[in-house]
Parts: structure tokens; sequence; C-alpha cells
């Protein structure tokens, strides 16, 4: 008897404070149709936590509403926009990605195994470098800047393919050097603040940090619309202001480090599905 | 004449208070991480700590700590113990301590440290996300270390 009161106290000490603490218990689901899993078991390799949760569970009810219907969702703009780039001509070759590649939709399913190691050069490459090789091999046209409106755009055309499917980043084999470059990269407390990746986002995800609710971290809804931008934010942007927030030299886009910790990252997410394109704060 | 009499006099108090400061590398830590010693032989002020403490541009020591007394500033984090009884639990000491670099209290801790200028893994210059020009300085200075340890200490339980 004792005991069940006990219990009852805890529970009604503990329900209101994790659910303003943690993530929420919402589930999404994208126009009403396309569940997402957005809550999943840790894969392995991500050591320290035992369920992976989508940032969309950290965010305020407005912010999560825009981002289940696509009419909502201001990214589309600029995939939209992007789908008519695809289209576009440019270049001394007189291409344009349609001319190689039969519509957006033949990327179904790259995203969900972004970054990987190019076969050919062994490098580790990310979409962007894809796009880029694309544009100067194939096209003849100049590269286009990383977190450009025409380079973020087509990031999420493609990423928008995948939207649904479980996020299965290889991490063995060729991968597993970088992979074990870019888990050294978020343990490594960067900055005169002295923060790591883990600080926030394993240590403390859940947590408010002034007004802000720290996630996991988690790559998976790539390029995102950032309400706070107003514009989509590319990975590397992403990664390059978090650490210039621990008073850090901080890393470029598009540098060998950050595709390191895009892999890590990512490879964190594994079996959430690719949400591209997300909307956050 | 007077006025530049007072410019004198005002350069000269500088001048000495920052003779006396205890530079950040010059800190004797005790084995539990205390700093027995004022860093300015200058009185801290609780009221300027009290600023400090909520600045976002100075500790912005809310955005990890909830401070009930700090109440009419929006938005206070939950990554540390909330600060109400601070001044119970620690002694101004050990509070000078935790705020200089609670590395030295509780080590591997997330707290930055505030009163340190090397040591660091690609510091930058502030929050530019550039390599610094200048050699490093400290996040907080001497004094301000002293007038948030002054805060601190008022912060007792009710």
């Amino acid at each position: 008897m004792y005991t069940k009161v006990l219990t009852a106290v805890a529970a009604l000490l503990t329900i209101p404070v994790t659910a303003m603490a943690g993530p929420d218990e919402d589930n999404l689901v994208i126009n009403d149709e396309l569940d997402m899993i957005s809550v999943t078991e840790a894969p392995a390799h991500a050591e320290n936590l035992d369920t992976i949760y989508s940032g969309w569970h950290f965010r305020t009810d407005e912010t999560q509403a825009l981002q289940i219907d696509d009419f909502d969702n201001p990214a589309m703009i600029f995939v939209d926009q992007a789908a008519d780039t695809f289209e576009t001509v440019e270049g001394a070759a007189g291409k344009s990605c349609a001319s190689c590649h039969d519509g957006a939709e033949s990327f179904k399913g790259l995203q969900a195994s972004m970054p990987k190691v190019d076969a050919e050069s062994g490098k580790l490459v990310v979409m962007e470098d894809l796009i880029n090789k694309c544009r100067t091999e194939h096209m003849e046209a100049d590269v286009w800047k990383w977190s450009g409106a025409d380079m973020q755009g087509i990031v999420a055309l493609i990423g928008l393919q995948s939207r649904g499917m479980p996020m299965n980043v290889a991490i063995d084999g060729d991968a597993a050097l970088y992979w074990e470059q870019g888990r050294e990269m978020y343990y490594t407390r960067f900055g005169q603040l002295e923060l790591s990746c883990a600080n926030c986002h394993e240590d403390n995800w859940g947590n408010m940090i002034r007004a802000d609710h720290l996630s996991q971290g988690m790559i998976n809804g790539f390029p995102t619309y950032r309400l706070k931008q107003a514009k989509l934010i590319s990975r590397h942007n992403r990664f390059r202001g978090c650490i210039r927030d621990t008073r850090a030299e901080t890393f470029a886009e598009g540098s060998d480090e950050f595709r390191a910790l895009e892999l890590y990252v990512a490879s964190r997410g594994n079996g959430l599905s690719v949400e591209t394109p997300a909307v956050r704060q | 004449m007077k006025l530049r009499l007072i410019t004198m006099v005002c350069t000269v108090t500088g001048g000495v208070a920052m003779a006396a400061d205890t530079g950040p590398k010059d800190v004797h830590f005790d084995d539990y991480g205390a700093i027995e010693t004022s860093l300015t032989g200058v009185v801290g002020d609780a009221a300027n700590g009290a600023v400090i403490v909520g600045e976002k541009s100075k500790g912005n020591c809310v955005a990890c700590h909830e401070v009930t007394a700090l109440a009419g500033i929006p938005f206070h984090g939950e990554v540390g113990p909330v600060l109400d009884g601070a001044g119970d639990r620690w002694t101004e000491a050990e509070l000078r301590g935790l705020v200089a670099n609670a590395k030295m209290t509780f080590e591997g801790t997330v707290m930055p440290a505030f009163y340190k200028d090397d040591g660091y893994i690609r510091p930058g210059d502030a929050y530019t996300g550039k390599a610094p020009s200048a050699p490093l300085t400290t996040i907080l200075t001497a004094q301000e270390i002293e007038d948030v340890v002054a805060f601190l200490a008022t912060l007792n339980e009710q």
C-alpha cells in the first residue's frame, strides 16, 4: 500500500518534468500519409544513447506543424525552384541535370546512404561533392558555393526523394577511418568554452540551454529550413555555427573535417527516417 | 585642469588595481579546486555580479543555470544545477574556484572556465569563428570573477 502511494506520487512528480524537459511524444506523419520513424532504438555504434530522436521532437508545436504538411513547409519553395534548376541547361557542355538523370525521382534511396566513400578515389564524399562533380565534369559549369541557395535546393530535392526511408550509412570498410575521425571530433572539446558536440547533444539533450531546447543533434532532416535564417541550411553550415559558438576557430564548409563529422553524425541517426527538408527554429 | 587630474587619478587607480590582480596563470587552486585568495583584493560588487550572471555578452550563467533571484531575466537553462542556495553550499573560496575553472573542482565538467587563457583546442577570436589575432584573454576579468562570487554568496536558501 505504502509503495503504491509512493509510486503514485513519483508518477505525479515525474510526468510534468519529463513532458517539459525531454522530447515530446507526438507522432511525425507527413501529409497525413507518410509515417516517419522519428524515434527508434539507437544503433550499437552510438554507444552512449539508448534511443534516438529526431530533432522534430524538441521543437515547439508551431514549428512541428510546419513540417507535417508540404503546403505549410517553407522549404518546399526552394525544392520547387530546385526542380526547375534540375531541368536548366548550364555550362559549356550544354547539359542540365535532367540530360543524364531520369528525373529527381531516380535518386530515391541515395540520401539514406550518404555520406559514403567514392569507390574510384577512396575519398569520403557528401551530396554537395557529387553535385559539384557533375557540374564540373559533365556540365562543364562552375562549382556551386557550398551553402548557396542553388546548391542546397538541389541537395534538398535529392534528399526529399528518400523521405521516410531509414538512414543507413556505412561505417565499416573504407568508411571506417573517416568514421573514426568524425567520432574523435564529436568528442573533442573545442574552443575557449571547451565544448564538444557530445557535451550538449549526448550529455544534455532534452535540457534547455537558455531558450534553446537541446536535441540529439541529428542531421536526418538536413538541409533544413531554419526559421531564424529563413532559408535552407546545410549540414556543414550548422556544424560551422556550433563550433564557432564554442568560441573556437571553426572549420570550413566543405572541409574534410566536416565530411568526416557528417559521416559520424549521420551514422548516429541510422534508423531514423530521412526527413529532408525539415523545419527547425 | 580639474578634469585632467581626475583622469590621472583614474589611470593610476586602474593601473594599481591591474597590477594587484592575480593573472590566470598564477591562480592557486587548492586540492579541492578552491581559490582562497581574492584575485583582485577588491571586495566583489554583488549587484554587478548579478548583471554578469544574467548578461549574454558577459557570464551568461543563466544559459545553463536557473537562478530564482534573477527571475526577471527570461529563459534560464537547466544544463547545470540551480544556483539557489549556492551561498550556503559553498564557501567564497570554493565559489571563486568554481567560477574561475570548475574543472579543478569537478573533473570533466561541461562548465566553461571563466578565468583561463590557454590550454584550449582551436580557440577562436571570441564568437567570430576565426583564429585569434591577439593573445587570448580570459572570458571574465579578475574583478568580474570577484563580482560574480560576491553575488553567488548572497544566494541563500530561505
